[in-house]
């Protein structure tokens, strides 16, 4: 039922200003930011030709290598530890009465509403060497001297946590959500034990859960510049700091798009293992 | 079993709440220092309110959040309505395009906005910031629409067409009712979003136009500033009585 653009104005209305839209302001930007990698450093017009492949061997200088295999170590403990703590809450919250449950929720996205700056600085009130972990250890007297605790990777990686922990909960909490009782009744009744039904049963269901939580803290996690220049101090950079000091402050746009591929490129990574472990469950379970 | 899954839930939300219950009880500390405890006091609000920069940060951020916000349910909503409507070539890549500016780290959608405004020779300012804020806004409104519209009975705008309305005349008196919750919840997500981004707005912002978030981040790395403390719990305040709203509208149109 195709009718033509003189039958249904607004229909064609509509799909002109979405698509001009995204082909402005999302395809568009993206393809410059791949042509850009390609290209040459210019101090005037930014990028210039000739095409190279110089910014991906700048990107294996040792230097930036050890920087990004740093922020990837962070990104990794960063999205591990929103695991262990995020998985056995969503199957905690999972299991709260139905009326509670959304109460529970809204606490849960609420820092989604709340500025992560803000909260990010609020962790520096408590970390800060005379700040009030440092205090009441001392008061406690568990340490003599204040610790260090601020301007360390640990420090980023707290932080990261604190920001991103709703992000894994969710998607976890909504298939556990889906997880059907008698799912795990028929396991039990099959003779499964506790600790098969785990393993066979429950991790193969949430999987795609747990792989979406960690597409949407892994990537973050490796981007969220303003942790670092809060709580970590000029030793513990992630993937965004570099790109943000290439793109502002030494205008180096190929390195720096070239930076910002590889965080796309596991993003896609990342996008595609979703997508296959939901496929595999569907056929399983059609 | 039960006392201790319910301990560790507790446990969790205390951690995560505790660094705001920090930072609105020290908005109202006394002490200079920050970390010591020196009376009940409202100075930090005072000096934040006698700062001329900052309220005028304030009212830029504001303004850029409210026009935003607007036009990103606007888009967001005749995209949902394309989507859930019209058959077209192409549609499976305008979704797909959609879901990547969601899932993409910010810092991407940043420079690659950047190196097109610079490209253009766009000057940085409220222009760029309000294109960027939104496009990366427009998939949350979309989403929210389309999950309105997923629960809707097919058969009312046929109805309406069988009696003759035009698809304009359809959408406006039958689809934009069914969909207003969704269209106001949307609107507070962006409107919230908008006020809280940091990442986006670093990158395509200029001293032309300085908001609120960007301020925030100039003081907080250095140091510790007692008055974003102050700012900070007003920002709070303000944002839970969004999501509360949204909430609200949300729930009161399932009923």
């Amino acid at each position: 039922m195709m009718l033509s653009i003189k039958q249904q104005p607004f229909r064609a209305a509509v799909l002109v200003l979405v698509w001009g839209w995204l082909l402005f302001l999302v395809l568009a930007p993206n393809m410059l930011v791949v042509g850009a990698s390609v290209m040459t450093r210019d101090p005037s017009t930014f990028i210039a030709l000739p095409l190279n492949l110089d910014a991906y061997r700048q990107l294996f200088n040792p230097l930036y290598l050890e920087v990004f295999l740093h922020s990837l170590y962070m990104a990794v403990m960063t999205t591990l530890i929103c695991l262990l703590i995020g998985y056995p809450f969503a199957w905690a919250l999972s299991h709260v009465e139905k009326r509670r449950q959304m109460l529970l929720i809204f606490l849960l996205i609420v820092p989604f509403w709340t500025n992560s700056l803000v909260r990010t600085y609020a962790l520096k009130l408590i970390l800060a060497t005379n700040g009030l972990l440092n205090s009441a250890l001392m008061s406690l007297g568990v340490i003599e001297e204040p610790a260090q605790l601020l301007y360390t990777e640990g420090a980023v990686v707290v932080g990261l946590v604190y920001l991103l922990l709703p992000f894994m909960i969710l998607p976890l909490y909504s298939v556990f959500e889906d997880l059907r009782q008698d799912v795990l009744l028929a396991s039990h009744d099959l003779g499964a034990g506790r600790f098969a039904t785990f393993t066979n049963v429950i991790i193969p269901l949430t999987l795609p859960g747990v792989l979406a939580g960690v597409m949407l803290v892994l990537l973050p996690a490796m981007g969220l510049f303003f942790v670092p220049d809060i709580l970590g101090g000029s030793r513990n950079l992630l993937v965004g700091n570099v790109i943000k000091n290439q793109f502002l402050d030494a205008r180096n746009w190929p390195f720096g798009a070239a930076a910002s591929i590889v965080l796309t490129f596991t993003m896609a990574l990342l996008m595609f293992a979703h997508r296959l472990s939901k496929r595999r469950l569907g056929e399983e379970g059609a | 079993m039960r006392w201790l899954s319910r301990s560790y839930l507790a446990l969790v939300y205390l951690l995560l709440y505790v660094p705001i219950i920090v930072l609105v009880v020290f908005s109202f500390n006394d002490s200079r220092t920050g970390y010591s405890w020196g009376g009940l006091s409202l100075r930090w609000y005072e000096s934040l309110f006698n700062n001329h920069a900052m309220v005028q940060a304030m009212w830029n951020s504001l303004w850029l959040a409210l026009t935003a916000a607007t036009v990103s349910t606007l888009i967001g909503a005749l995209t949902a309505l394309a989507l859930h409507r019209y058959r077209f070539r192409g549609k499976k890549v305008l979704n797909g395009m959609l879901f990547v500016v969601m899932m993409s780290p910010e810092i991407v959608l940043a420079i690659s906005l950047l190196g097109l405004f610079l490209l253009l020779g766009l000057q940085l300012g409220y222009v760029s910031l309000l294109l960027a804020h939104v496009t990366f806004c427009l998939p949350f409104v979309v989403i929210t629409v389309m999950a309105r519209l997923a629960g809707f009975d097919e058969r009312l705008p046929e109805a309406a067409r069988d009696l003759g309305a035009s698809d304009f005349t359809m959408t406006r008196t039958v689809l934009i009712p069914v969909i207003m919750p969704a269209l106001m919840a949307g609107w507070l997500l962006g409107f919230t979003l908008s006020m809280d981004d940091v990442v986006v707005s670093t990158f395509v912002s200029g001293p032309s136009y300085e908001i609120l978030p960007l301020r925030i981040y100039s003081m907080v790395r250095v140091g510790l500033k007692p008055e974003v403390n102050a700012l900070g719990t007003l920002l709070l305040v303000f944002s839970l009585v969004m999501l509360m709203m949204s909430q609200w509208i949300l729930s009161r149109s399932k009923q």
